[in-house]
């Protein structure tokens, strides 16, 4: 490599750089324009409202106690960090909005449930810095059909991301809730 | 529906009715009376039962909103600051025992390798810190041992797709530069493709940017602090780190760009190219400029995982010529199996030399094998078995344990 450059030729490139410092400037500028908090790919009441083709239901409450505070319990390895959730439901399917954290963040999901599979499951807001990739419709894809066996584990292998072990793992936990969730409801009877 | 209990209270009633204590001298239809009589009066308890019970209903909904609200408005007696903290960590205990060949040392050591903590703070949704300040090898002394900050930067989301971040941060190279907790990954020590061809771990300071693209693409981009290489390491890869401490010059930058697919589940396709400046930071009249090709696929099918990877350093430069090191290379191949949830086995196969470009047989070669054992997602027992077959006849065979963990 050249060691020693003329005076106009580091002049040329001086301002060559600046322009395109200048360029890249303007460009982040228009970004920050779009700019807006966390990584919303659904709003949770346009989820519902799409499960429901527009109508959605009054919520209903399910209260985690007794048994049920148990069986949620040895899902997440954790108490869920509320009473009590609220969900949709109407003849035979079942619609939730749940948290989990996967490294420091919680991820927020949709799912619903119908005939106790999973019918349609979407990654509504990733606050996490890595593991974004669970978002894609082809990873999702795994869980559409999937049922809980006895052990209260998946029916089926999901296939994990590289580097994003934790969301993938958090998206498991809630996927398997939602089926042990909708168990808990009037419409989990087809 | 009713409930058990009012057709337990009806039945009483009709028996209680019917019996022959105070009404034996009643007529039937006296009797018949006086049962409509009291079924009327738990009829209206029944009613009475009801409304407590909507009304207990709405007291205890009114009450979990109550409660909702407090939670999540009342002060936590946290400071504002902590209630955006987090805290993570991991670390690593090995215990190696290897038998030398051909003028190469005996092992037999204990080390608490890594101890690790990461901080983090939400400045906002869309700014954050990320920081891991690492003790490795338990204390600093006579030279072994360190404390090193790995990551220290400022994220920022422009948007859903695009991020930006300035600070200390890792270089988007490999599998393991940027995942590399001990639960994450087979074998006691991280391979030594990437540690001796891609010197993991591996920070720089600088600028980068994140594009997530869609369609599984996703574009990092990096301007950083570069490497300070020297002939005395015959300009090793690894040796070329300046980590940033005092004194890191910074004539020089780097550049790094990686493409990563994870289209289909299961799967991940990166590549990543980084130019190197000055791979001397201009200390070395002998030395220029520096290229690193690397490229790798993770698949993931059921129980079975087989990772790949490559790369390649091009040093320009009389000097690393002088010694083979302009070109320097090493790629490894790693199937494995999960047995269960707990139990998963491994094989590697290593072949690297940062001495390629000359024809003096450098070739450094490590075969192993090995089992994990999860006892929690989060906590790993390894153990593994490595055999080398290195042209220089310097080997060191024999066995490895380890425990880990992450939170």
């Amino acid at each position: 490599m050249a060691k020693t450059r003329t005076a106009s030729t580091l002049a040329s490139v001086t301002s060559s750089r600046m322009k395109n410092l200048r360029a890249v400037v303007f460009g982040l500028a228009m970004w920050m324009g779009a700019a807006h908090a966390d990584r919303v790919y659904q709003q949770p009441d346009a989820f519902v409202a799409e499960a429901f083709g527009g109508h959605a239901p009054a919520p209903a409450v399910l209260w985690l106690t007794g048994d049920i505070k148990t069986e949620v319990r040895a899902i997440l390895d954790h108490d869920y960090p509320a009473m009590r959730l609220r969900y949709w439901g109407e003849a035979g399917h079942s619609v939730w909005v749940l948290d989990e954290i996967g490294k420091e963040a919680p991820i927020t999901v949709g799912i619903e449930v119908e005939n106790n599979r999973i019918a349609h499951m979407r990654v509504l807001v990733f606050r996490e810095s890595r593991g974004w990739e669970v978002e894609s419709a082809a990873f999702i894809q795994q869980y559409l059909g999937a049922a809980l066996n006895p052990n209260h584990q998946l029916d089926r292998h999901i296939d994990g991301i590289s580097g994003a072990t934790l969301s993938v793992r958090a998206l498991t936990k809630l996927s398997r809730l939602a089926l042990l969730l909708h168990r808990q409801t009037p419409y989990s009877k087809p | 529906m009713k409930h058990p209990f009012i057709h337990t209270v009806l039945a009483a009633a009709v028996l209680s009715t019917l019996s022959f204590g105070a009404h034996a001298d009643m007529s039937v239809e006296e009797r018949l009376t006086a049962m409509e009589a009291r079924l009327n009066a738990v009829e209206a308890e029944n009613l009475a039962l009801k409304d407590k019970l909507k009304s207990a209903n709405q007291k205890i909904d009114a009450t979990g909103d109550q409660v909702e609200k407090i939670a999540s408005a009342a002060p936590s007696g946290k400071a504002a600051w902590a209630e955006n903290t987090r805290i993570g960590g991991y670390g690593e205990l090995h215990y190696t025992n290897l038998n030398g060949e051909g003028g190469a040392s005996d092992t037999n050591e204990i080390d608490f390798h890594r101890f690790v903590l990461f901080f983090g703070h939400d400045f906002s949704p869309r700014t954050r810190l990320f920081s891991e300040l690492e003790v490795e090898h338990t204390i600093v002394e006579g030279g072994k041992g360190a404390v090193e900050l790995e990551q220290a930067y400022i994220e920022h989301d422009i948007n859903d797709t695009l991020s930006i971040r300035g600070g200390l941060f890792l270089i988007p190279v490999g599998i393991m530069n940027e995942t590399h907790e001990p639960p994450t990954f087979y074998g006691v020590e991280r391979n030594p493709v990437e540690t001796a061809i891609i010197p993991g771990t591996w920070w720089e300071g600088g600028a980068g940017i994140t594009a997530r693209l869609g369609n599984g693409f996703t574009l990092d981009g990096a301007l950083t602090s570069g490497f300070k290489g020297d002939i005395a390491d015959n300009y090793a890869i690894r040796d070329a780190r300046q980590e940033l401490a005092d004194g890191s010059l910074a004539k020089n930058a780097a550049y790094t760009g990686r493409l990563k697919w994870t289209g289909v589940p299961g799967l991940e396709v990166a590549a990543t190219l980084q130019y190197q400046s000055d791979f001397t930071q201009g200390t070395d009249p002998n030395a220029g400029s520096a290229w690193l090709g690397e490229t790798h696929a993770v698949l993931n099918r059921g129980p079975f995982t087989v990772k790949a990877l490559y790369a390649q350093w091009n040093l320009n430069g009389a000097g690393p010529a002088s010694v083979g090191a302009n070109k320097q290379n090493g790629w490894y191949i790693e199937p494995s199996y999960k047995l269960s949830e707990q139990w998963g086995v491994f094989a590697r196969y290593n072949l690297w030399d940062n001495q390629a470009g000359d024809n003096i047989s450098s070739k450094m070669k490590q075969i192993g094998a090995g089992v994990n054992w999860w006892l929690h997602p989060d906590v790993v027992v390894k153990a593994d078995y490595q055999q080398q077959d290195n042209d220089n006849g310097e080997n060191q065979n024999g066995f490895n344990l380890g425990i880990g963990y992450q939170f």
